[in-house]
């Protein structure tokens, strides 16, 4: 099936309009020798057999409980959120060239920046970049460009995956990363003090952390201050809904991944990146930004704009090579936010913090169990667990049992042996947590 | 006017609420609690359905008028695309399972792969990429990687000036300096002209064919000769390929690297500016440096390989934007072969009637035949001092989104249009008769009326330049 509407009639007249006899004239400039031969591609379905095709491979993927994240979690998703981005007047459109037949997205994300800078404390918005992983590593070449300065020194305990993909985007810069260590779970600030020097562009920490630390932010922040580095928080935005705000610790930008703000795991894409900057920043900010202006008549509406900043007008020079973003999600990151309203958002990070606390609780004190850092430590939806048992083991019982179980800290981590870092959202149940534990005593 | 979220706040009850079966016990430290006000609005639920709804009425979109945006491969977005990637099997997997328990997911990738290579006539594919632009960023990272390999110090890469912007930001992006290359007044690129330009620090040359113009890069043989014998690499720009799937392809042109738009031909909706998928492509002697994690079939089973000693890394978390994959590889099952090639020959075949309807009424510069779009410069015609701008808001009363305007940046007042296979003649014929009545009669008879556009428009032409002099990004 393809999804072209001419009929046999149709196409003669506009053969004949062209004054050509057949499709093939409309080639001829393609020397023959380049011609394809015959594509080898199986297809041809109906929308019935395509329907019962994907049928058949998704019952390949197992649905699970999960008590995993790492940058990726099992949030409850509003059915609100669905239908807005549901909505093909939103997922069919293009990125709002034309202001005046696009103010729905426009508006919207208009209000998605408003809520993103209410949410972190910090004066202006983009309109989304492509993940966490892509928004910290822009985060990085922003401080680079601004400070003119070579040195970033990162948290070792920033997502793996952030840390590959800041090195991929930095790769070609004069650059020096840093790692700053995290063996007790979070950077000390002894430790930053010792690698801050002046030829610091930035420092990037994140909050909660991979091992879900809440990150004493605030110290951390006044240290880096010293050396007139910036200070580049990677959050969570469900965790402001208690944790400070960047724009609390004096942050100069704040990054994160907006997963967890209305957006499926989906296999872990697709997704947006936020990113908030201070005020003397944001010309320098890569990506699409939306602002506020008037019609001819003085109605209110919305546009594109400091595009000067951008490829279409800069080409080499720009901020960023981004183009296409991650528009709906970040709509969803907008609907998902516009709902909760400030005592539910609060309510929602409280009800995380207290899930993920009951089953550290009753998971610590299971024989052969126990926390892997010190107890005054605070954590959000994750933490980690040193066990003595068999690390492979435990994941494939409970897998047997339907349960995706904590991630395998030694798979990435050669420092994490027998640590395994353990997600609890608002979507497990007592019973769920209950269960998880009664296999893990069994084990 | 439409009232922002904080204008529509109130007292009354939030739209959402839950409820934990878990007592709720949150002591945070005083040094690491939130202090500052959450200011987040109070909507109900009945109200905040309506102001989304009403925001989405405020929209033009491929399900709700002809888009014919030049570049952007605005086709229809089967439906059914859709209600596959909401499978809950699909949607409700964490992306570090084992990999036993998204073999689904895997074989759709690994599948993919192996279609956009033989579409493509590349050797292998990263589906990683967020968007066309980090393709490009992806591609330009592995020509690097490679002339490193073999140590070569090379640092320049030729743009052509009819390029989409993103092409020298992508290069620059890596670390290239740019040699931007005059094209001919058709888009195309002069092999004497390119010789001119080319020195032994030259990388690669990054090419649209057909170009922006909509017109087939006819040299390409003699180019990719001359490139070659450099040796330079040839980078290609799959922003057009729609134009000639089942037709031509570029890894059989002499292409070293491409990236694919999965959300232009392989109609992934756009989502109002994204998500997208930018897959790279490469021959194989450049596979190594693919970004990793592959998707390998080991017996019946699909793995991922993350050893990949010489990758230039990864570019997005996980494995990019699995559900665009899901929608492309849907597409392309539904399609096949023989429906691919249709779609290129009906995308020719709807862009050159409309051209043929607009010759001898409006200036094509690039002659009388195209690929999948086309460029009118109707600069000759305008009176009154009428700009190409009017003409794109006057085409928003008359119901349809403009197309591309001042792209590419070659031709002056240029007008960009791409029909894409999924229009019918009636909505070509419609827009055309409506397009030709704007230009020739309106700019001369009616210029108020094309300045003062739009006026059916939720609101009235915005002031884009106020908007950048003082900036508002946020609600007060």
């Amino acid at each position: 099936m393809d999804y072209t509407s001419q009929s046999q009639r149709d196409r003669k007249e506009m053969f004949k309009a062209i004054g050509i006899s057949g499709i093939n004239e409309l080639f001829s400039v393609i020397p023959e020798d380049l011609r394809a031969k015959e594509l080898n591609i199986a297809g041809g379905k109906t929308e019935q057999e395509l329907l019962n095709y994907f049928s058949d491979i998704a019952l390949k993927n197992k649905i699970l409980t999960s008590f995993r994240g790492a940058g990726i979690y099992d949030h409850f998703i509003p059915s609100l959120v669905c239908e807005v981005v549901g909505r093909s007047e939103f997922w069919s459109a293009y990125t709002p060239y034309q202001a005046e037949a696009s103010q729905g997205t426009l508006q919207a994300i208009f209000e998605y920046q408003s809520l993103i800078c209410a949410l972190t404390g910090l004066a202006t918005s983009n309109a989304s970049l492509y993940d966490g992983a892509t928004a910290t590593a822009e985060a990085a070449l922003l401080a680079l460009r601004v400070s003119r300065k070579s040195k970033i020194l990162i948290s070792s305990a920033l997502h793996p995956e952030y840390i590959q993909v800041v090195k991929t985007y930095l790769e070609n810069f004069k650059a020096e990363l840093v790692f700053l260590d995290v063996s007790d779970g979070a950077v000390k600030k002894e430790i930053l003090e010792a690698n801050l020097d002046a030829d610091t562009a930035a420092v990037i920490i994140q909050s909660p952390n991979y091992f879900g630390v809440i990150e004493d932010m605030q110290t951390l922040s006044v240290v880096t201050k010293r050396k007139d580095s910036l200070f580049v928080a990677v959050v969570n935005p469900l965790s402001l809904g208690v944790f400070k705000a960047p724009g609390e610790y004096d942050a100069d930008i704040a990054v994160g991944e907006g997963q967890v703000l209305g957006s499926s795991m989906c296999a872990g894409g697709a997704t947006f990146g936020f990113m908030t900057v201070k005020k003397a920043l944001e010309w320098k900010m890569p990506g699409r930004i939306v602002g506020q202006t008037v019609d001819k008549r003085g109605n209110r509406g919305f546009v594109l704009t400091l595009q000067s900043r951008e490829q279409h007008i800069r080409r080499e020079k720009a901020t960023s090579n981004i183009c296409t973003n991650a528009s709906l999600n970040a709509l969803a990151g907008c609907v998902f936010l516009a709902g909760w309203g400030s005592y539910g958002f609060k309510k929602l990070a409280e009800i995380n913090i207290s899930k993920a606390r009951y089953a550290f609780s009753k998971i610590k004190s299971l024989e052969g169990f126990k926390p892997k850092f010190g107890e005054d430590k605070v954590f959000f939806n994750e933490f980690v667990i040193e066990t003595i048992k068999d690390v492979k083991k435990i994941n494939k019982v409970l897998l047997e049992n339907n349960i995706l179980g904590p991630l395998d800290l030694s798979e990435t981590e050669k420092t994490f042996k027998n640590c395994l870092l353990f997600c609890v959202t608002e979507q497990r149940s007592k019973f769920e947590i209950d269960r998880l534990v009664e296999i893990l005593s069994k084990i | 006017m439409e009232k922002l979220l904080n204008e529509l706040s109130s007292d009354c009850k939030a739209a959402y609420d839950l409820e934990s079966d878990i007592e709720i016990k949150a002591q945070i430290p005083e040094n690491l609690k939130r202090n500052l006000s959450l200011d987040l609005p109070s909507i109900a639920e009945s109200d905040l359905l309506r102001h989304f709804t009403s925001l989405s009425r405020k929209n033009y979109a491929v399900s709700t008028t002809f888009y014919p945006l030049g570049s952007c491969t605005m086709k229809y977005n089967p439906l059914v695309n859709e209600r596959i990637a909401k499978f809950d099997n699909f949607n409700k997997l964490h992306p570090c399972q084992d990999e036993e328990t998204i073999q689904g997911v895997l074989e759709v990738m690994y599948k993919l792969e192996k279609d956009l290579c033989e579409i493509s006539g590349m050797d292998c594919f990263s589906l990683q990429q967020a968007a066309g632009a980090q393709g490009e960023f992806a591609g330009l990272l592995i020509i690097a990687k490679y002339f490193k390999s073999i140590k070569q110090k090379r640092t320049k890469i030729i743009v052509p000036d009819s390029a989409h912007g993103t092409n020298p930001a992508s290069a620059a992006f890596a670390g290239f300096d740019i040699v931007s290359l005059k094209s001919e007044s058709d888009g195309s690129i002069s092999p004497a002209k390119l010789k001119e330009v080319l020195t032994p620090e030259i990388a690669a040359i990054m090419l649209t064919v057909p170009n922006t113009l909509g017109t087939f890069e006819r040299n390409i043989p003699e180019i990719s000769k001359i490139i070659h014998e450099n040796g330079s690499l040839l980078y290609y720009d799959g922003a057009n390929l729609n134009a000639v799937m089942g037709v031509v392809r570029p890894g059989d042109m002499g292409f070293d690297v491409m990236h694919i738009n999965l959300h232009k031909t392989f109609s992934t909706p756009h989502g109002g500016g994204g998500p997208g998928a930018g897959p790279v492509g490469v021959k194989a002697f450049l596979e190594p440096f693919l970004p990793f994690p592959r998707v390998e079939s080991k017996g019946p089973k699909f793995v991922l390989n993350y050893e990949k000693p010489e990758s230039i890394g990864k570019l997005k978390s996980f494995f990019g934007n699995f559900p665009v994959m899901l929608k492309a590889y849907a597409y392309i099952k539904s399609l096949g072969a023989k429906g691919l090639k249709n779609v290129s020959e009906q995308a020719v075949l709807n862009a050159n009637y409309m051209l043929a309807r607009f010759k001898d009424k409006i200036n094509i510069p690039a002659g009388n035949r195209c690929m999948h779009e086309f460029v009118l410069s109707p600069k000759a015609l305008f009176k009154n001092g009428v700009r190409t701008l009017d003409v794109a808001k006057r085409l928003l009363d008359c119901g349809y989104y403009a197309p591309t305007v001042y792209f590419p940046l070659i031709v002056e007042e240029s007008i960009m249009i791409e029909p894409t296979e999924t229009e019918s003649k009636e909505t070509l014929d419609a827009f055309v008769d409506t397009l030709v009545k704007i230009i020739r009669e309106e700019t001369s008879l009616e210029p108020q009326k094309l300045k003062d556009a739009p006026v059916n428009t939720p609101v009235g032409r915005l002031n884009e330049v106020e908007a950048a002099r003082k900036p508002i990004l946020k609600w007060e």
